[in-house]
């Protein structure tokens, strides 16, 4: 008997919407002699899935994308010892995509079978708790405050000192929250993250439960996410048994809570205090700060509350030490971000690599240009809130600093690129219907602004007064700007105007015939609106 | 209501509350359970949950309007959500919605008249490295171009 052929076949949601469950049961039906196959997360070259992996003496060679009509091909071309066929791709660790990054919160997503207590383990898993338990809260607090590592939600918040307000608020009870809501557009590390290494962020939860001195923890993953919530609950059922959670945490005496909560199709809910008030069971009305959620945060009790990706990265700043994160970086962005390449993009996926790489590189060098293959025009950096950049400013490093210099932001490192046929006028409209149809409405310049500013901009379209209605749009964004409580109704001017800025040709007026072009540029004549040919 | 259940929708109701004892905040999670059970939140569960959580009817719709998941009346057969979100919007999302708008002959929000399909609108689901996205009764789909989005309909339609 021969021992069965490790064979990978992702389970991530992004794999699984262009086939991978078909190709997992093809590769089973199929397969001419022993094999195991492994439901693992996706290595994040999603243009590749699905990417099938075989494990072989040299390494994992790689095979995509790979439909279920190409696997009996694959099988007679001796996929299962790694034989030659116009998919392979060679070992996967190899491949260029692969070796250019730095992957540390991602060092085993889509290696690992996510819900593998063994795999987890072996792969460095429960280092960083093991090495936390041994000091004290504090010294736990000052380690990741010297790693440098800042909130991976939006806003930057250095993680250390967020923690170290919990840890000294008084109280019995506090909690650690993980917003897992994920809702800009262009961002999908959360989601993979949950999907392909759920471990990780329970671990990095206990660890941020055990400095900060909480006990209950509640991780709120938005309701568009229904196999990462199903991973994330089929983890903190194994992690109980394993007594990762409960009481008594690995001999020590720290005990640690965990429940997944789900949304429910609020975008505003991704906003911390929104989110607290959706979980305490009510709508997701943004709270005034002060009070900050660190001292008066779930039902008022002190309470961390930090992005996936930050907790997900603490593990690893815990097991090699605060040095070894903060050797990575520039400036005050130090440490590795998940950079997220989306949209219309030749390659898009993932990308961990240290802060300071350029927006430039990581969409020509590591996506390979637009995935129409015309010029890139215009880029969304940090979801529906951030900026659009125009393709001359693509050489902006990545570091929340530069970006905010330069009127932009970071944000989740979403990265949604556009080709020359966008008409930056409707992606002006867009992010203001946008925000009147996800304000939690308690103040009236986002409500009602936002309404106003798709009018505005309708008229802008129409060429109704161009001048006036310019002034308009520009006098509404002054006014959403400086009148809104939170984020939402505070940077939607940010994509609105940077549009306006940087396209102002879009903004002309145009005549009646040329509606569904870009405005005062000839519509190019092989323009394609369809998806990129896969 | 589903026929076939003997029990009155207010025991049903209770019975999802009860099996959220010593939850805190369990309000969304027993929404979510009644729009599992039913299909949608009717609006007669209202007087119901203010009782069982000791709050005002008032509190209790004001979180059901308040989140775009709870349905006020049931959805057709099949429910497509069709991504709006940027990324799919810069691989042709729009044109995929105007398209299914004019294949079914609804708006977004609305269900054909014979109650086959509802088409909505999501933003965003996690997919935007392989848009247009799409969500056909709960499974995510990549890729979609027109063509694919009608035989993914008729799929739904023939199971
Ligand atoms: C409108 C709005 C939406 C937001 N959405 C998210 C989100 O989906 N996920 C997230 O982690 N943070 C989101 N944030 C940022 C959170 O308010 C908060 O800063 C973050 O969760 C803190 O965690 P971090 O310090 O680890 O980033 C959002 C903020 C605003 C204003
Ligand atoms: S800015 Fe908008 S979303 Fe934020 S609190 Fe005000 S109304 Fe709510
Ligand atoms: S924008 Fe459509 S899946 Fe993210």
């Amino acid at each position: 008997m021969s021992t069965p052929v490790t064979v990978y076949v992702p389970r991530d949601s992004a794999a699984r919407s262009v086939g991978a469950d078909e190709v997992a049961a093809a590769v089973r039906s199929a397969a001419d002699r022993p094999i195991r196959v492994v439901r693992n997360g996706s290595r994040g070259m999603l243009w590749l899935e699905p990417l099938v992996e075989v494990a072989t003496g040299e390494g994992r060679i790689g095979y995509g994308p790979v439909r279920p009509e190409d696997v009996d091909g694959l099988l007679a071309a001796g996929m299962l010892d790694g034989g030659d066929h116009e998919l392979r791709l060679g070992l996967v660790d190899e491949l260029p995509w692969m070796r250019g990054q730095d992957r540390l919160t991602f060092a085993r997503v889509g290696v690992t079978d996510p819900l593998s207590v063994d795999d987890y383990v072996a792969h460095g898993g429960l280092a960083g708790l093991r090495r936390a338990l041994e000091r004290t809260p504090a010294e736990v607090v000052e380690e990741v405050t010297a790693s440098g590592l800042r909130g991976r939600g939006g806003a930057g918040f250095p993680a250390g000192i967020k923690w170290k307000t919990v840890l000294e608020a008084a109280g019995p009870l506090k909690f650690v929250c993980c917003n897992a809501d994920e809702g800009d557009s262009g961002t999908f590390a959360d989601r993979m993250l949950m999907e392909g290494d759920p471990f990780c962020l329970i671990e990095g939860m206990l660890i941020a439960a055990y400095a900060a001195g909480a006990t209950e923890g509640y991780i709120y993953i938005r309701s568009e996410y229904p196999d990462a919530i199903d991973t994330m609950r089929a983890a903190i059922d194994i992690a109980h048994a394993q007594n990762w959670l409960g009481e008594g945490i690995l001999g020590s005496a720290t005990n640690f809570e965990l429940f997944v909560r789900v949304g429910a199709g609020a975008y505003i809910c991704g906003e911390e205090t929104s989110m607290l008030e959706s979980l305490e069971g009510k709508r997701g009305m943004v709270r005034a700060k002060p009070p900050i959620p660190a001292l008066s945060g779930l039902f008022g009790k002190p309470t961390v509350v930090n992005n996936v990706l930050t907790l997900a990265s603490v593990p690893m700043v815990m097991a090699d030490g605060a040095d070894a994160y903060q050797a990575r970086g520039v400036e005050r962005s130090r440490g590795t971000q998940v950079f997220q390449l989306a949209g219309n993009i030749a390659r898009g996926g993932i990308v961990e690599t240290a802060f300071g790489i350029s927006l430039g590189e990581l969409i020509n060098e590591f996506g390979g240009g637009t995935g129409s293959g015309r010029p890139v025009r215009a880029v969304q950096v940090g979801g529906p809130l951030g900026a659009y950049i125009p393709a001359s400013d693509l050489d902006l490093p990545m570091d929340y600093e530069a970006f905010a210099a330069a009127g932009a932001m970071v944000g989740h490192g979403g990265i949604v690129v556009f080709d020359d046929t966008v008409d930056m006028a409707k992606q002006a409209r867009f992010a203001m219907e946008f925000c009147a149809e996800e304000s939690c409405g308690k103040c009236t310049p986002c409500r009602v602004g936002s309404v106003r500013g798709v009018e505005v901009v309708d008229r802008i379209i129409a060429g109704e007064d161009r001048d006036t209605n310019l002034d308009l749009l520009e006098d509404l964004c002054e006014l959403m700007t400086d009148g809104s409580l939170c984020a939402m109704g505070g940077l939607t001017p940010l994509p609105v105007r940077s549009a306006m800025r940087h396209f102002s040709e879009d903004f002309l007026a145009r005549d009646a015939g040329d509606r569904t072009g870009t405005a005062g540029r000839p519509v190019p004549e092989d323009a394609a609106s369809g998806p990129p040919a896969p | 209501m589903t026929v076939g259940h003997s029990l009155s929708i207010e025991d049903r109701v209770r019975a999802i509350v009860t099996a959220h004892d010593g939850e805190r905040g369990r309000l969304l999670p027993i929404l979510h359970g009644i729009q599992a059970e039913f299909g949608y939140v009717d609006e007669a569960v209202v007087p119901v949950l203010a009782q069982e959580l000791n709050i005002s009817r008032a509190d209790v719709h004001g979180v059901i309007t308040f989140y775009h998941d709870f349905r006020k009346a049931p959805a057709g057969r099949t429910e497509v959500r069709v991504c709006r979100g940027e990324a799919c919007q810069a691989v042709g999302a729009e044109n995929l919605m105007a398209h299914a708008q004019r294949r079914l002959g609804v708006s977004t929000g609305e269900t054909t008249p014979g109650g086959d399909v509802t088409l909505e609108q999501v933003f965003c689901l996690g997919n935007c490295a392989l848009g247009p996205s799409v969500q056909v009764n709960g499974r995510l789909y990549g890729r979609v171009g027109t063509e694919r989005l009608d035989t993914l309909m008729a799929e739904a339609d023939a199971r």
